[in-house]
């Protein structure tokens, strides 16, 4: 969708390089001119917040693999060099660890908008698939990275999802060698686990290039979940304004950023992890990183080893489905009154979860948890299919500039322009 | 991207962004569409009507000589990202400067008194090679009756020793940087085998094809026994 007329630069030597590569006219056609609804709120600033916080992770991981060594006997020694020799080490990585942590939470805020306003409904499948492709991607990239310090809860990680594997019946324990390199995690699951983190944020590079080509195909969702209608009166072009509103919303997320990084950068980071892993020693209270809580209290819920593997896999992969296992014809949440009540509880689950897969094991978490993800499931396989097809909606707006002006027409009579 | 407004005809302020319209047309009622046939650049925004009423601005050619408070904006706000993006990326260069372990090695102590009279000691500084030789009297006087004009590279011995028992040189070639062979060549200095380089018991070159002397590193005695290389 984009509606523009060819870009032609002005000069001679931009026009001869413009009839062999037409990257100035896609640049112009995607972020220049592109039309995007004029509704949207700020939580539509959250893509460029992550492609922003890519290129940051990519940049300051490169930086780090110059001084890193990815030795069983010298990991934990070259982090050190790097926070206390390397000029602007401890910013840098800093930077790179605490930069993991708001990349998640960015993407969280993402998905969680893409639920809420039926991103992810027809003809946004494709997009939102990709997506939890890139989802997967980044929590392969994140706990790989964390085993690279090779600290007890790095070592401790890598020992618990590796294990994953072993649930799986006749060629787990294979499969648990072949990803190790041995008969445990050692020293080569460590080398191969560092060029894995370096080369996965580049597929993820890529398949967010292909994400953003399929959100282009079919143009934003919007606040309303109504369709763009009339280009002009509809949407707005994508420089100067939603260029600006990005901007803005960067620097509001970086200003967060900047807090943990500078103020309390250690906040996020297990104290244990400042101890060199032994793999004799197992530590009193493993925890994964709070991105990937959720799911870890969802694997120990369950008492079965392979049912718990198989629901963990389950817990991401059904996301995947979500716009088949979603009946309703309606997308914004904001006309759809019950839809939103089971939102806020379904998130509500997954914030539950996360706090219970930071609490040590008990009957009482463990009863909760088992709620939780009784909730959780029960919200995607359950209450999605059932409640588009008993809900009743609010009317929708009969366009995205009649929702609009339908916010100042109460003050104003005759034919008003919309608000800056 | 910033220069595509700049090479499109646009409206220009003093920072001539951002303001899609052609100088020349008149404000237009709202909902009517500008033709924007032979401006061969930069496309409209989609609802030029709405738009400029969004503005409010009208423009003439008054309205836009004078820099405006948007214009101020502008570049008070490029000024201090702009100061703002040098403070992001002046860390990410300088972390590859040598750092401050690399640093520490910088200047090495090294200890005179086992390395006998004649004897050459090859010691490591900042990566390479340093030669300490123990000078017999011979050596000494070699190098110091060389007469200036057999010299590709001339200087005397008493410029390149502090102390003339004492040669400290750098062991790295200075034609390509091979490691040069002590009490080799005729002079009994060093000979490089990688193309033949001859220096003599000063250091100095020679014979061959290195340009030149093999050079004397900053140094300092702590002591008669002791000095600090760099």
């Amino acid at each position: 969708m984009s509606g523009s007329p060819t870009y032609v630069p002005k000069s001679a030597l931009g026009r001869w390089f413009e009839s062999r590569l037409p990257v100035m006219g896609l640049v112009h056609s995607s972020f220049v001119a592109y039309p995007v609804p004029r509704n949207l709120n700020y939580l539509w600033t959250f893509g460029a917040i992550l492609a922003f916080m890519l290129t940051a992770q990519i940049v300051t991981g490169v930086i780090l693999a110059m001084h890193y060594v990815p030795s069983a006997t010298l990991a934990f020694a070259s982090i050190e060099h790097i926070m206390r020799d390397v000029n602007y080490g401890w910013l840098i990585r800093y930077l790179h660890t605490n930069g993991a942590s708001m990349f998640f939470f960015a993407v969280y805020v993402h998905m969680f908008r893409g639920i809420y306003y039926g991103s992810y409904k027809a003809p946004r499948e494709v997009l939102w698939i990709l997506g939890v492709i890139i989802y997967l991607l980044m929590m392969a990239t994140a706990f790989m990275g964390y085993v690279l310090p090779w600290g007890s809860m790095s070592f401790a990680g890598a020992t618990v999802i590796t294990n994953l594997f072993t649930a799986l019946p006749l060629i787990g324990t294979g499969v648990a060698h072949w990803l190790w390199g041995g008969y445990a995690v050692g020293d080569p699951t460590l080398n191969r686990f560092f060029s894995l983190h370096y080369l996965l944020p580049f597929m993820i590079a890529g398949v967010v290039g292909l994400h953003v080509w399929a959100l282009h195909v079919a143009g934003q969702n919007n606040p309303d979940g109504v369709e763009v209608q009339n280009v002009e009166r509809d949407t707005v072009a994508f420089t100067p304004y939603a260029t600006i509103k990005d901007l803005f919303g960067l620097s509001i997320f970086l200003i967060l950023y900047a807090w943990f990084v500078f103020y309390i950068p250690t906040y996020l980071l297990d104290a244990d992890n400042s101890v060199p892993a032994n793999p004799l020693v197992t530590p009193a209270h493993i925890v994964p990183e709070w991105y990937l809580l959720p799911f870890y209290a969802i694997l120990r819920a369950i008492p079965n080893k392979l049912v718990g593997v198989v629901a963990l896999a389950a817990a991401i992969i059904l996301l995947a489905f979500l716009p088949w296992l979603d009946t309703s014809k309606v997308k914004s949440a904001k006309y759809r009154p019950a839809f939103r009540v089971f939102f806020w509880l379904f998130v509500v689950c997954c914030v539950g979860l996360g706090y219970l897969g930071s609490q040590e094991v008990s009957d009482t978490t463990t009863w909760v948890a088992r709620i939780l993800a009784l909730g959780y499931f029960g919200f995607l396989l359950v209450v999605l299919p059932v409640l588009g097809l008993i809900e009743k909606t609010k009317p929708l707006p009969a366009s995205i500039a009649d929702a609009v002006l339908a916010k100042t027409k109460p003050a104003e009579a005759a034919a008003p322009p919309a608000s800056r | 991207m910033d220069n595509l407004g700049e090479r499109c005809e646009i409206a220009r302020t003093a920072t001539g962004r951002f303001l899609h319209e052609p100088v020349r047309e008149p404000a237009t009622a709202v909902g009517a569409r500008v033709e924007t046939a032979g401006r061969g650049g930069h496309a409209s925004p989609l609802a030029p009507g709405l738009w400029r009423n969004d503005l409010g601005v009208q423009l003439s050619s008054a309205a836009i000589e004078k820099p405006n408070r948007r214009d101020f904006l502008y570049i008070a706000t490029a000024a201090v990202g702009a100061v703002g993006a040098g403070a992001v990326v002046w860390p990410l260069i300088d972390q590859m400067n040598p750092d401050a372990s690399t640093l520490a090695l910088a200047s090495i102590e090294v200890d005179l008194a086992p390395i006998a009279e004649g004897q050459i000691v090859t010691v490591k500084w900042r990566g390479g090679p340093v030669f300490v030789r123990h000078r017999t009297k011979k050596e000494i006087d070699d190098a110091v009756n060389t007469p200036l004009s057999e010299l590709k590279d001339p200087q005397t011995d008493q410029e390149r020793a502090k102390k003339p028992e004492w040669l400290i040189v750098s062991g790295v070639c200075t034609h390509l940087g091979c490691v040069p062979l002590g009490h080799e060549g005729q002079y009994e200095g060093w000979k490089c085998p990688c193309h033949g380089s001859v220096y003599d018991t000063s250091g100095r070159i020679r014979q061959g094809p290195a340009p030149a002397n093999l050079p004397v590193p900053e140094y300092t005695f702590l002591s008669d026994t002791r000095v600090k290389i760099g």
